[in-house]
């Protein structure tokens, strides 16, 4: 099981980006939790400055844009 | 609830030669089109059953030209610095900020807070990444001044509709407020100012992100994507805006102009600023107005301060930055910033 983080106050690339995450763990069958994290407190603490943010198991893998598909994958299988 | 479940990146399928070859074919066939939008719109407004030199004929004269105008050379505009800021991101930037010296931070983070790639969504994560790396508050401040201020649309429209020499002027005041006001919020002294959590704030470790390499192919689809995304989104108010120009490109008479935005009346140029700060519109949206506004004999300094305050003090952006500062400093910095442009203004009507 894998804990998967997006950092983002809610605009629309954040809500994409959840839904990608999603969509790719689904095609790898991977398990996953997905967290939206939207306080700008704890995105700061996170250490993202540019949104929408994605962290998997606690590391910052992504930070600004929508992520690219193939990246993604490869951070959920990792 | 609807989820959007087609792949967001359209052109995943395309080959590469693809993209070297279309984007300066589309380049060139949208250059052309630019080139010949008099002769197509005279053309569409003839359709219209009234007399061209009447008040409405030249209302929609305005309104068919400028809106291809526009469209045009915003999609242009974007997709040029969606490429270019491909190579500047917020982190770099906070990197190249935090090692400098104050008095050059000023300048640099006004440059860099226009070519920097960054929403006004996530503006707070940035305040914050930048406060916590030890980067002065007025630096800070100069950068998010300058982002929106001398954004390359309100730019690169301004070139367009208006001229040259209108456009340089506006980059070079700009530029120069945000520097400076920067400049005077930083030696102000207003850490005390921000909210609470803000100044207890430890923030964590700086994201260590991989380098990404990305290709030209990457780049160009990121400008590519940013059309895409902005101008869906902006098109309104593009319309509104050009609706509004043309209203008063065909009816407003010039009198009435220069009575009340004319170089004469020095309360213009505090008017236009009170008028101009809580109108939230796009850069895109605010230079058709300037353009007819201009066009009917409104003093410049008048209307670069109106501009200015539209572009660069905008509420919702204030709303958003509540979270971090304090009333009294938003009310500061709105001083401070507006003090930049009443200046401005009053300059350009004393000298012209």
């Amino acid at each position: 099981m894998k804990t998967v983080k997006v950092y983002g106050p809610g605009c629309k690339r954040c809500q994409t980006t959840e839904a990608m995450v999603r969509e790719a763990a689904a095609r790898l069958g991977v398990a996953v939790e997905v967290e939206k994290v939207t306080d700008a407190r704890s995105i700061a603490m996170a250490g993202v400055m540019s949104t929408p943010g994605v962290s998997v198991d606690g590391k910052l893998v992504h930070a600004g844009g929508l992520p690219d598909a193939g990246n993604l994958e490869g951070w959920l299988r990792a | 609830m609807t989820v959007e479940t087609h792949d967001p990146a359209p052109h995943r399928g395309t080959p590469d030669w693809l993209w070297y070859v279309g984007v300066p074919a589309v380049g060139v066939v949208l250059y052309m089109l630019y080139g010949q939008l008099i002769p197509i719109s005279e053309w569409v407004t003839a359709l219209f059953p009234v007399a061209r030199d009447s008040h409405t004929g030249e209302a929609i004269a305005f309104f068919v030209y400028d809106v291809p105008k526009v469209l045009l050379l915003l999609t242009g505009i974007v997709f040029v610095t969606g490429v270019l800021r491909s190579w500047f991101s917020p982190e770099k930037t906070r990197a190249i900020l935090a090692g400098k010296r104050e008095i050059w931070g000023y300048p640099l983070a006004s440059l860099l807070g226009v070519l920097t790639p960054f929403c006004s969504c996530s503006s707070v994560p940035l305040f914050i990444g930048f406060v916590s790396a030890g980067i002065p508050l007025g630096v800070t401040f100069s950068f998010l001044i300058a982002g929106p201020m001398v954004g390359p649309v309100g730019l690169g429209l301004l070139y367009g509709l208006v001229g040259w020499q209108i456009a340089t002027i506006y980059l070079v005041f700009g530029f120069t407020i945000a520097t400076v006001a920067g400049f005077v919020l930083g030696r102000m002294g207003l850490e005390r100012h921000l909210q609470d959590w803000v100044r207890e704030l430890n923030a964590g470790p700086v994201g260590d992100l991989p380098e990404v390499r990305l290709t030209l192919v990457d780049r160009l689809k990121i400008g590519a994507e940013q059309v895409r995304e902005i101008v869906g989104k902006v098109w309104i108010w593009v319309l509104v805006g050009i609706g509004i120009g043309a209203t008063i490109h065909g009816y407003v008479p010039e009198a009435m102009m220069l009575r009340i935005m004319g170089g004469e009346a020095w309360w213009s140029v505090p008017a236009a600023v009170v008028v101009g700060v809580p109108m939230y519109t796009n850069a895109a949206g605010v230079i058709p107005i300037v353009e007819a506004l201009l066009g009917k004999g409104a003093a410049l300094g008048t209307t670069l301060a109106f501009m200015m305050s539209v572009i660069a003090l905008s509420l919702p952006e204030m709303i958003i930055l509540k979270q971090v500062l304090t009333l009294r400093l938003i009310a500061i910095f709105i001083a401070v910033v507006a003090s930049g442009i009443l200046a401005t203004g009053f300059l350009f009507n004393f000298l012209l």
